[in-house]
């Protein structure tokens, strides 16, 4: 029955050429997938100009496709991708394609490597040719918390975020730590608009924290540019994210925390050119990587920062650089007085307990 | 003489007499033809539209259709994709298509998506120890009942408190999706979810399976079936009948002793219950929980399928895999021609723009009018 | 440029509420001024959302490109007249389904707005000068508040100057009788077909005035994501004001506040619940519809013709 019925479908239309574009004997084929526009301002565009930047290398070829929302059609994306674009390797970006997507059409075909942005690879739980690569940001985030620490005149710091979710609470603990190690004075008012990308409600909220003497203004939401352009009208200071914005805000803007994913897209391109694999276990399933490994960086320094705020980034930078930074240390309490670390204890950045975080660190005020 | 019918009861007797004449009537091929030509035309229209966009924007309209054909129809395995975005169309379709029937347009079918899923996973959670036919039952029910009751409260408002059915089922999508999202990231939430907050997992081995070795689950015959049995109530049963007097004349339905409220409140809650499917289908065959990815907009592309399928059980299906077909096809726009991800929306929005406007041209063209009487 | 101010505490949330309500509500002023216009002439066009995005876009992309935002505007309104030629023509011609036209034309602005912006999401365009009525004020955020956009006084303006329309002048009344009562107006001579042409063009060229207030005053960017479904929203506030130009604007206000709740609540700590706050302007319409309909008496205002196929 539906042997008749498949005979019938491809009797009626012309069959379709299996790879509408042939790949090269020594090219690698990557495919990108984004669930936002590639030109958001904020964490696809990254993304696609990671995936630009890897392009440069004449033995690339990248595909992209953007807007695939985090249901069947990625699946179908990465299908297609597979079978007409010839890719041998795909990189969905987004959190949400993983659980069930990239899980089902990674036990499908076995021989095309997946590689996931910010997921939890388990082994034994997961398919042997999915993996993942995150930046930790938070490095970079901690040190514009430093830097926002010394330029606040008021010691109220602002956060924009979207969700309560591990990756942005994460950040805003990294923001206060960073600005607290150097004013201990120093509050975050944390704003959660519920989305990644409101437009309205990130103005309203920018507004509604400066209204509340707020002087100091970050955010992770997809788009940065409406926070940014807000906090600039109104005359105070601003931490950028996911790209540099400082056209946007060329007063206010202190620093930013900056993907670099050229550095991480060019670093699997050549392991998979030179053969490596998931499966054989050549390439490591988790890969993660801060300030030194390349994987994040920091803005340049705006006009407002001095000089004072400078010295101890750039302290903290090298501090990052050579291994001995650690964010998270005890004693460490929560925003509700719970103890979280203890003295003498601490989370290296690589602690997978720091991906499943829930809470909020003392100084942050909110609740996830 | 007598004083001639007035015109309530002319209105049912026409009613009446029209049914039986179209059971004994041969078979007029010319309504049939114009039925297929008009639409198709249509479509040829849109897409010479959409050719000249595309030489405006120097990509070959030739190649541009033939990479959309080869997406959609071109091959099983494309053919497959399109299936499975037809689907949850079908479905919420229905939402639409049959209170359009009583004389309401209800757009409420995004609202209903989202609370039969969020009930689905709930009911299929509390039953997950059991084998999975029951699971799936059970989860069948809820998405149901929880779709059905959100759209019988847009009718109770309707036919109890006059308020429009368009704008109040319209505010219940928002005030659906606002709740999806307070009980996903709150009372349902899993904490190993992590990034992405969702509920609790339906277990793997209790979801709902694709057919045989294909990419398409088993929501498509929900889909197929679910419009069939829709077709049948409103063409073939007392009740149909008795819906689509309603929404002929209400007020001769009225006299006639129809109780209008009550079957107006039985379609509503099936209309809802359709789109409910729909979500649990999300939930069972794709996702395994409830997020916000419930909320992808197959409510709102129902919608338009029902208006261009005239609100009929058959003709919903073959436009639903059309406009599947449209949407499977987005992806190759963007990475072989390198159009950007807002191009199937201009060629859908081209499209219909063009369905719509042939629906004014039935009974226009003279070959399609019968000839003599 | 410093605005390091004290915290204002529970001030802070009233006077975020009600700066909001003015710049949050002109959007919807203006959109749901120019779906009044279409639905007094009987018409009801669901595709101002498209028209919103088209606006929004326009504006953006001719301000940026000729420096001055009033150019901005100006393209804002051509766009969404545009736009509403097509509808208009749409729906003029028969048994073409009013609600489904205005879906398609939905999708097809959206469509225009996202293809053709894709250029503008990066540059930064010339903004619309506010209209700075708080010079009175020590307060940095009394005077940040009371910044009003030109836009929203342009709104003001059009409300009354449509409530004094539909009352007073021939051709208002005009207006009101194609869509209370076509056949009579017909009989009478007006033409009904381009009465309703030209209040569905002016409607969404007012439309996409409303979306250049989005992308040229508050939040003041060009992105996909800019519109919260003002213009689906427009609709229900029509019904909510009765029809009536200025009640239009009370409404308008209203939702715009709502817009704030929940992140003027947050600044001050109550952060349960955003979802739900966030929700708030959708209960509170169909609250005050539940409470205000009744099967009794048809809508009070409601155009005659509108719904029906005439």
């Amino acid at each position: 029955m539906k042997r008749t019925f498949q005979s019938l479908v491809t009797g009626l239309a012309f069959t379709a050429v299996s790879a509408s574009q042939a790949v090269a004997a020594d090219q690698v084929a990557m495919g990108f997938i984004y669930v936002g526009p590639k030109d958001d301002y904020g964490y696809n565009q990254a993304h696609s100009e990671g995936c630009a930047g890897v392009q440069k290398l004449p033995w690339v070829k990248a595909v992209e496709e953007a807007s695939v929302p985090e249901t069947t059609a990625v699946q179908e994306t990465m299908r297609n991708m597979i079978n007409q674009d010839g890719v041998q390797v795909l990189f969905p970006t987004s959190f949400g394609y993983f659980d069930p997507h990239i899980l089902k059409v990674a036990k499908q075909y076995p021989n095309v490597q997946f590689f996931h942005c910010g997921g939890l690879y388990t082994e034994g739980k997961h398919p042997a040719n999915v993996g993942s690569y995150f930046g930790y940001i938070d490095e970079a985030v901690y040190i514009s918390g430093i830097v926002a620490g010394h330029t606040t005149k008021t010691s109220k710091l602002g956060f924009i975020a979207a969700k309560p979710i591990p990756q942005v609470l994460r950040n805003i603990n990294a923001f206060a730590l960073g600005a607290r190690s150097v004013n201990p004075k120093a509050t975050v008012q944390v704003i959660f608009t519920g989305d990644w990308s409101m437009p309205v409600k990130e103005a309203e909220a920018a507004t509604s924290l400066i209204n509340q003497g707020v002087d100091v203004l970050t955010c992770h939401v997809d788009s940065p540019k409406v926070i940014l352009e807000t906090a600039e009208r109104r005359g105070i200071y601003v931490c950028g994210y996911h790209a540099n914005g400082s056209k946007l805000a060329p007063k206010g803007y202190l620093t930013g925390a900056e993907w670099n994913w050229t550095k991480v897209y060019t670093d699997y391109a050549q392991m998979v050119k030179d053969g490596k694999t998931l499966a054989k276990g050549t390439i490591p399933h988790l890969i993660r990587g801060g300030i030194k490994e390349g994987f994040v960086k920091c803005s340049d320094y705006g006009p407002a920062v001095g000089g004072d705020a400078k010295k101890d980034a750039e302290a903290a930078k090298a501090k990052f650089m050579d291994g001995s930074m650690v964010i998270f240390k005890g004693p460490l309490k929560d925003n509700t007085g719970k103890e979280i670390l203890p003295a003498g204890k601490e989370y290296k950045q690589q602690d997978i307990e720091l991906e499943k975080m829930g809470w909020l660190v003392e100084g942050v005020i909110g609740s996830t | 003489m007598s004083p001639p019918p007035d015109s309530n009861t002319v209105a049912v007797a026409a009613a009446i007499a029209s049914q039986g004449a179209a059971a004994r009537a041969p078979f007029r091929w010319r309504p049939a033809a114009e039925a297929i030509v008009i639409p198709v035309g249509a479509v040829m229209a849109g897409c010479v539209l959409f050719g000249f966009f595309c030489l405006f924007q120097e990509k070959n309209p030739i190649a541009v259709f033939a990479a959309i054909y080869k997406a959609a129809f071109g091959s099983w395995y494309s053919f497959q994709n399109t299936l499975v975005r037809a689907a949850p169309l079908m479905l919420t379709a229905l939402c639409t298509a049959l209170p359009a029937r009583l004389g309401l347009v209800v757009i409420g079918n995004e609202g209903a998506l989202v609370v039969g899923g969020l009930a689905a996973t709930a009911a299929g959670l509390a039953v997950q120890a059991a084998p999975m036919p029951v699971v799936i039952g059970v989860m069948l029910a809820g998405g149901m009942i929880g779709g059905g009751l959100w759209i019988t409260i847009v009718g109770l408002l309707y036919y109890k408190r006059g308020v429009n059915e368009t704008i109040s089922s319209l505010l219940m999508n928002y005030i659906a999706i606002a709740l999806m999202n307070h009980l996903v990231n709150g009372l349902m939430r899993d904490p190993s979810s992590l990034n992405k907050p969702s509920s609790y997992p339906i277990p793997d081995d209790k979801m709902l399976p694709t057919i045989g070795n294909t990419n398409v689950h088993y929501g498509l015959f929900f889909g197929i079936i679910a419009c069939l049995i829709a077709w049948v109530l409103m063409e073939h049963t007392t009740f149909g009948f008795k819906v689509r007097m309603i929404g002929g004349n209400i007020r001769a339905a009225r006299m006639a002793g129809l109780a209008v409220t009550r079957l107006g409140l039985i379609t509503c809650f099936l209309a809802g219950a359709a789109a409910g499917i729909a979500g649990m289908v999300e939930v069972a065959a794709v996702h395994g929980r409830a997020n916000e990815s419930l909320a992808a907009g197959y409510g709102y592309a129902g919608i338009l399928v029902a208006f261009v399928a005239r609100h009929r059980g058959l003709p919903i299906i073959l436009v639903a895999t059309f406009l599947g077909g449209i949407l499977a096809s987005g992806g190759i726009l963007q990475r072989e021609f390198k159009l950007p991800d807002a191009t199937i929306l201009l060629f859908q929005g081209m499209v219909f723009v063009a369905i719509l406007y042939s629906d004014s041209l039935y009974g226009r063209f003279k070959f399609f009018k019968e000839q003599g009487a | 440029m410093n605005d390091h101010s004290g915290s204002i505490g529970w001030w802070g949330v009233v006077i975020g509420v009600l700066a909001a309500s003015v710049r949050g509500g002109t959007p919807f002023l203006l959109v749901s001024l120019g779906e009044c216009l279409t639905e007094k002439s009987g018409k009801i066009n669901l595709g101002l959302e498209g028209v919103l995005l088209m606006g929004a876009m326009s504006a953006y992309a001719f301000s940026y490109k000729s420096g001055s935002p009033w150019v901005g505007v100006g393209a804002a309104a051509v766009a969404g007249a545009a736009l509403g030629c097509i509808h208009a023509f749409l729906v003029s011609r028969p048994k073409v389904n009013d609600i489904a036209a205005g879906i398609a034309m939905l999708i097809f602005g959206s469509g225009c707005a996202f293809y053709f912006g894709k250029p503008f999401i990066q540059p930064t365009a010339p903004q619309l000068p506010a209209i700075a009525l708080g010079g009175w004020s020590n307060l940095p955020q009394v005077s940040a508040a009371l910044r009003i956009s030109p836009l929203f006084f342009f709104g003001v303006a059009v409300a009354f100057a449509m409530r004094w329309f539909f009352g007073s002048t021939r051709w208002g009344m005009h207006v009101r009788a194609v869509g209370d009562a076509p056949a009579a107006a017909r009989a009478v001579g007006i033409s009904v077909k381009r009465t309703r042409v030209l209040c569905i063009v002016c409607g969404s060229a007012l439309g996409g005035i409303g979306g250049a207030h989005l992308s040229l005053f508050y939040p003041g960017a060009w992105t996909e994501a800019i519109s919260s479904g003002q213009g689906l929203m427009a609709v229900a506030l029509v019904i909510f004001a009765r029809w009536n130009p200025v009640q239009c604007l009370w409404a308008s206000l209203l939702f715009g506040g709502a817009q704030a709740i929940g992140p003027s609540l947050q600044a001050v700590g109550i952060s349960n619940g955003y979802y739900l706050w966030n929700a708030s302007p959708y209960v509170l319409t169909l609250l005050v519809m539940v409470l205000t309909c009744s099967t009794k008496r048809t809508l009070v205002g409601a155009p005659g013709a509108l719904g029906t196929a005439s």
